[in-house]
């Protein structure tokens, strides 16, 4: 079980109230799959994945990112049973998806870069702190049912 | 991993941008990296960590003075680097896995202070360059 603090989810619910989930779940995708090309071999059949221009403006790429985003809202919403919540997602990802939960780890790195650029002195380094937390414990969670 | 002429271009772009302010960049990573990673504090036992301690500024400029470097010559990185790399695998020995945490915590405080100007593609560049010094530092530890 993950403790969090008051001032966790405090950091925690502040920045999700203000972060537009379309728009934020796009762009962490779109950059995982510009910065980390080889995470695009999920995504054969996302079409035109061909420039960093082409996935910016992919609108499966972008449809998929808010996707993810919103369930990372989910989360949000259980942080004290983040494995419960994600219990089914985790076997999707294993059994069907087969993703590395590397993937998980390289996503949440740069959504906190992309919460950085939104909000830039506001995600000061104790919300930096509190976000990495946030981001690896998903990541486990997303981890867990994995055989 | 090869840098291509884009990447160098997007990275001596970002730096030209970053300007004057790397010093207080440099000190701002190891601030957050210190906070967001505890056990990076563990090659720093003699530190002062409170916020704005002398010896965070003074690192952070150590730091951002070889990425400077780094960048200057980035056609030739273990050339300009060859000395820390010979530091850093002999003296210092930091586990690897922290070049890739402060090299994360620098692209935060670039994506902070210049979110316009981190595009995709810079964003991609600078990432890039910076596990290309992390590569080079750690090159001859065994």
């Amino acid at each position: 079980m993950v403790n969090w603090s008051a001032e966790e989810k405090q950091l925690i619910t502040s920045i999700w109230g203000k972060v537009s989930v379309e728009e934020c779940g796009a762009e962490a995708l779109a950059r995982l799959l510009i910065v980390y090309p080889w995470t695009q071999r999920f995504f054969d059949n996302f079409g035109n994945l061909s420039s960093p221009t082409a996935i910016v403006g992919n609108p499966k790429v972008r449809a998929h990112g808010k996707k993810v985003l919103t369930s990372f809202g989910e989360a949000i919403k259980n942080l004290d049973n983040l494995k419960g919540t994600y219990s089914k997602l985790s076997e999707l990802h294993c059994d069907r998806l087969h993703v590395d939960p590397e993937n998980f780890r390289l996503l949440g790195d740069i959504l906190v870069i992309v919460l950085a650029a939104h909000f830039g002195k506001d995600f000061s380094p104790a919300c930096q702190a509190t976000w990495q937390k946030l981001v690896g414990v998903v990541a486990h969670a997303l981890a867990h049912k994995y055989h | 991993m090869v840098l291509s002429a884009a990447d160098k271009t997007n990275v001596k772009g970002i730096f030209a941008k970053i300007g004057g302010q790397a010093d207080a960049y440099g000190a701002e990573a190891l601030e957050r990296m210190f906070i967001a990673h505890p056990p990076t504090k563990t090659y720093f036992p003699h530190f002062d960590m409170a916020k704005g301690s002398a010896q965070i500024k003074a690192h952070g400029k150590k730091v951002a003075a070889a990425l400077v470097e780094a960048a200057n010559h980035i056609d030739d990185i273990a050339g300009a680097l060859s000395k820390l790399s010979d530091l850093h695998a002999q003296k210092l020995r930091v586990d690897p896995v922290n070049f890739k945490l402060l090299g994360h915590c620098f692209l935060v405080v670039v994506a902070a202070h210049n979110p316009a100007a981190l595009t995709p593609e810079v964003h991609a560049s600078l990432d890039k360059f910076l596990c290309a010094v992390g590569n080079v530092l750690t090159a001859k530890y065994r």
